[in-house]
């Protein structure tokens, strides 16, 4: 390399190799991930499709047929009288319930913290930050003997209320218009006569939508998954949610309880259905709101 | 930091101080609702379990006996340990992943190809707890397992074998991953996305490649929300329990009913009806969260927004 070549020719000549090796590597590490994170789920996917027979003996992703699907639901169904369809309505009862109660009392609060200067705020941004952070099994344990000492446990409310609790979505909401919504655009509302309620449903709320979105998002899901809490708290197998009741279809399950499954028809294929069945409404609820979770996640008054 | 910025712009001196007046009495009605479930469902739930750990069960105050107690208790120190291992495997793995995948993402991809990405990592996002522990029972099963042959080339060919006790943190950490990750890069891809056009725009015509660009701008631009994750991941790494203790059912007990410290905490509760013990390991770690918090909160700046 002779300094007679111009250094802007140089650049592009040393920069292709390097460009094509970082875009091979971006590419082998994407097709990575997609392998192991789409595998998994399309093997559950297929495994109702077979008798447990061919998911063992089968090629692993191979497909069985639509009538065993249909075999496999029955199965499921006949358990223990339906059990599976009472325990997802338990399930749609304690997120949905939780989750209006988080909004109802995240949104607003998230938005004062952000705006809104009152004794005490300093003190309740840290306990919340603090509790956040604190892992929540932590409190499973004392929240269980609360809910004891007030003779809820076994209630609807000693799962719905805990859950309500949500100090990550009042962080969400409280980044979220601390970063996006300038204060001088509150500050004029307030000179035009607006009361601080109609500035926080007329201004706030629908620039909010985006994170109220998300904060939706992740309390239903967390709420729907939660297994610890709802495990402690509710005695009964007819109040389980669809996730403890899958902790007892695991342990009636033969190939994993040899005893308690006797008798039952609940093998992998049943079992692979109640997953696919129990996070359906997850799924499909991503399905819907992706867009306004990628497009709406931050993007607010800061970008015009 | 322009993100941060724009909230510095300050409007006249007594215009904001009525304004403070005004929304403070308004203040404290939109937290209300909030504050309650905090002093239900967070505040006295803790004090409770300080209580319980100074105190024995007839409510004697007895100083730091539980804590000595559980500390001796023989299960203790590997309880800890394993979750030590976890934890720093899986932040490690969870930050350098999704800060890297979501910043290609976010890079020169067609928007279209890149939220179809976004959408299949996220897919497992759905299989949280249980279901995404079960899933993982098949996956790692050598009868069943797709990828039994992975398995094997490693010398586990019976589900016995994958589950030795060494390879439990790494396994955990594919669950964790792998129903996580997704989550957390549509949530990293938004914070980039956050991050003016006209940055990239100015550090590209400085001369900067997609990589100088990543690590000089966008990093440090969405580092706030990096000390984010790292915080709610310990936190919820700290608190494994659903995993180990159906990997314990499932194998028939080859996998210890105290691997992780909140299992130990649970046979302490409600095997063993010691709830002050319970209540110490549970404390152990809250101090261990918190600590780990802070740290993460003072280095990233992470009140910065707040110092006005």
């Amino acid at each position: 390399m002779t300094y007679t070549a111009s250094g802007s020719a140089t650049r592009p000549q040393r920069g292709k190799p390097s460009r094509a090796l970082s875009v091979l590597v971006v590419g082998v590490l994407l097709t990575a991930l997609l392998v192991f994170f789409v595998l998994p789920v399309l093997w559950l996917l297929l495994a109702p499709t077979k008798t447990a027979a061919q998911i063992t003996h089968d090629s692993p992703l191979s497909f069985g047929s639509f009538a065993q699907i249909g075999k496999a639901w029955h199965h499921l169904v006949d358990f223990q009288d339906g059990a599976l369809l009472l325990w997802l309505r338990n399930s749609a009862v304690y997120s949905g319930g939780s989750l209006i109660l988080t909004l109802v009392t995240s949104v607003p609060a998230g938005y004062a913290l952000a705006l809104t200067r009152f004794r005490g705020r300093k003190l309740l941004l840290t306990v919340t930050l603090i509790t956040m952070i604190m892992p929540s099994a932590t409190l499973v344990l004392p929240i269980f003997l609360e809910l004891n000492r007030f003779h809820l446990i076994g209630t609807v409310w000693s799962v719905i209320l805990p859950m309500a609790f949500y100090p990550f979505g009042v962080y969400l909401v409280y980044i979220y218009f601390a970063t996006s919504l300038p204060r001088e655009i509150l500050a004029a509302a307030r000179i035009d006569g607006c009361s601080e309620w109609q500035i926080f449903k007329l201004i706030a709320l629908p620039l909010a939508k985006p994170v109220i979105g998300l904060v939706a998002f992740f309390s239903f899901v967390g709420n729907w998954n939660n297994f610890f809490l709802p495990y402690l708290v509710l005695p009964n197998s007819d109040q389980f949610p669809v996730q403890v009741g899958l902790n007892q279809l695991l342990s009636s399950t033969p190939a994993f309880n040899p005893v308690a499954g006797a008798g039952l028809n609940i093998t992998i294929p049943e079992l692979a259905l109640a997953i696919i069945i129990a996070i359906l409404p997850v799924l499909a609820l991503f399905l819907f709101s992706q867009r306004t979770l990628v497009s709406g996640m931050l993007a607010g008054a800061t970008k015009e | 930091m322009t993100v941060l910025d724009t909230q510095h712009v300050t409007s006249a001196p007594r215009r904001r101080d009525s304004s403070r007046r005004r929304g403070g009495r308004a203040g404290y009605l939109f937290v209300a609702g909030y504050a309650i479930l905090l002093l239900a469902f967070g505040v006295f739930p803790t004090v409770y379990s300080l209580y319980l750990s100074l105190t024995n069960d007839r409510g004697q105050f007895t100083g730091i006996n539980q804590f000595t107690k559980v500390m001796g208790d023989y299960r203790f120190v590997p309880a800890f340990t394993n979750i030590l291992f976890y934890l720093v495997m899986w932040l490690v793995v969870l930050v350098v992943l999704t800060v890297l995948v979501a910043v290609v993402l976010r890079g020169r991809m067609k928007p279209g190809l890149s939220a179809v990405f976004r959408f299949l990592y996220y897919i497992p996002g759905a299989l949280a707890g249980v279901a995404s522990v079960l899933v993982w029972l098949f996956m790692l099963d050598p009868a069943v397992s797709p990828v039994s042959w992975v398995l094997d080339a490693m010398g586990k060919d019976t589900f016995a074998a994958v589950l030795s006790p060494g390879d439990l943190p790494v396994i955990f950490v594919l669950i964790a991953f792998w129903t996580g990750a997704g989550g957390w890069i549509v949530v990293m891809y938004g914070a980039l996305n956050n991050i003016p056009d006209e940055v990239i725009e100015a550090a590209r015509m400085d001369g900067a490649g997609p990589w100088k660009t990543a690590w000089h701008i966008q990093i440090p631009m969405i580092r706030q929300w990096i000390a984010y994750m790292t915080i709610l991941a310990f936190a919820a790494g700290t608190q494994l329990f659903v995993e180990p203790q159906l990997l314990q059912t499932a194998s028939l007990g080859r996998v210890s009913p105290t691997w992780s410290p909140n299992q130990l905490a649970y046979v302490f509760a409600f095997q063993q009806g010691d709830f002050n013990g319970a209540a110490a390991i549970s404390v152990f770690l809250l101090v261990l969260g918190v600590i780990v918090a802070g740290l993460l909160v003072w280095r990233s700046d992470m009140f910065k927004l707040d110092e006005k």
